[in-house]
């Protein structure tokens, strides 16, 4: 008999609470089932796909082509006779593109060298929080360059002693809205011809950074370190200071580096600047996005 | 044994009764759409992951939905909408909170279209404003839904709109509201 009204208060209290159940929880309810089944990606880890060189893991989307034109500037200790370096100018011109949003394929021709080259970037895995946790981006990109200088007559190189190949792993985090951090272990099969090597086969390991500023202002930094054990003789390591300005549409990319070359094989294994000795430069770099379909 | 009996059933009615009272109404998957129109460009812009949530009894409507989960025909345009403009990551939200007036007139056992006004806040962009727009409560083989479109302009809501784009980007946006119910 004592059970009865037990079973009475708690059908009653059940039933209260049902009544209490007003609009506001039910969508507090349905906002926090919503948010705990939705996988966040961690978008725009870096302005665009480049940190200042070399390649970010940020893709183009699917069917946007990206036309880049990039320009190194002569060392600036050149002085006023060279105006500052801006007297002698090498460019790349290149032509990037979205095949999936997690596929893209790049070519470029740059002065430097008369290089040719081709990347192809694809994603591996993107980081995320919610319904799927992953802590970071990570990325294969490979470049294939092709030095194409004319050599003395006497000299005869076949086209194999001419390219050279990049192997590289992206693995970036987005710590916050504003930082940004990326470690790429590089491998490169160097071309026979375009700097004394002592080994063809060099490894490196990059660290690149983004800090934003405001809203349309980053500054990012990287820095390849070649292990010694592979390093040419007289090839630096490469550091590259950078401000990227977006202004909805283009990106303007300004930066101070000891590179000269502007391809992967080129600013990582065959930097001959040296920072210590001011032999650094300008380059200017202007990104335009074009959705094709 | 009569009285044991005699509560349980005072028990049951009470639980359905209140029950009954709940007169709630939600949809995880609300439309809302916007478009934006000048002679330059044409930009429209979808989200079907809308929360709603319909108080048929006082009028009380909500609505709340994730700005990163607008869709644009152009993958540039999404990124720029999230990252320039509406700064999701630092308001991932816009929520509509108010009140069906008259609610009491519409007739929820019967089919039919009732024109309402609704008055409440919005916040976009962390921006509060009291707004009162019109719109339509359908009821239709005993499913409710609601559906509204009015005009935003994106300045009331502190969105810069930096000068180079600003001859493609509206002053004046059209927001479409389109949400299906269910029953709580």
């Amino acid at each position: 008999m004592r059970k009865i009204p037990l079973v009475f208060t708690i059908f009653f209290f059940s039933s209260i609470k049902i009544v209490a159940q007003d609009t506001t929880n039910l969508m507090n309810q349905l906002e926090t089932e919503t948010a705990k089944n939705k996988i966040v990606y961690a978008t725009a880890t870096f302005k665009t796909t480049r940190i200042v060189d070399g390649q970010s893991v940020e893709n183009l989307p699917q069917h946007v082509l990206d036309v880049r034109i990039s320009h190194r500037f002569g060392p600036v200790s050149g002085g006023i006779y060279n105006f500052f370096g801006l007297d002698n100018a090498t460019m790349r011109l290149g032509f990037d593109y979205g095949i999936t949003n997690g596929i893209m394929v790049g070519i470029g021709h740059s002065t430097y060298q008369k290089t040719y080259d081709s990347f192809l970037k694809i994603r591996l895995l993107r980081q995320s929080s919610g319904a799927r946790n992953m802590p970071v981006t990570v990325s294969f990109v490979t470049v294939i360059a092709a030095n194409t200088l004319k050599l003395f007559d006497s000299v005869k190189t076949d086209f194999g002693a001419r390219v050279s190949f990049v192997y590289q792993l992206l693995i970036a985090r987005k710590f916050s809205e504003n930082f940004a951090l990326q470690v790429m272990p590089v491998f490169i099969h160097e071309d026979e011809i375009s700097f004394a090597h002592n080994d063809q086969n060099v490894f490196s390991v990059g660290i690149g950074g983004r800090q934003k500023i405001s809203k349309r202002v980053n500054l990012n930094a990287e820095y390849y370190y070649q292990l010694p054990a592979t390093k040419a003789p007289g090839s630096y390591n490469v550091f590259s200071l950078g401000v990227d300005i977006g202004t909805g549409g283009h990106v303007f990319q300004l930066h101070f580096t000891n590179s000269i070359g502007l391809t992967e094989k080129s600013f990582i294994s065959e930097t001959t600047g040296q920072w210590a000795k001011s032999n650094i430069m300008f380059g200017f770099n202007i990104s335009r996005v074009f959705q094709l379909k | 044994m009569m009285m044991k009996k005699n509560i349980l059933l005072a028990c049951i009615t009470l639980f359905a009764l209140s029950t009954v009272n709940a007169q709630l109404y939600f949809t995880k998957n609300g439309q809302v759409s916007f478009f934006s129109k000048t002679i330059l460009e044409n930009i429209n812009a979808d989200n079907e992951q809308v929360i709603s949530v319909l108080n048929i009894q006082t009028g009380e409507i909500q609505f709340s939905l994730l700005n990163n989960a607008f869709h644009f025909p152009k993958a540039k345009m999404e990124e720029d909408f999230n990252e320039d403009y509406m700064e999701s990551s630092k308001y991932p939200n816009s929520i509509f909170k108010g009140n069906v007036l008259n609610i009491a007139n519409i007739n929820f056992e019967k089919d039919g279209t009732s024109e309402v006004s609704v008055t409440g806040s919005l916040t976009i962009h962390g921006v509060v404003k009291i707004i009162t727009i019109p719109g339509q409560i359908i009821v239709q083989g005993g499913k409710v839904s609601a559906v509204a479109s009015f005009k935003i302009s994106p300045k009331d809501y502190n969105i810069k709109i930096p000068s180079v784009v600003s001859n493609k980007i509206s002053d004046s946006i059209d927001v479409t509201v389109k949400c299906l119910y269910q029953e709580k």
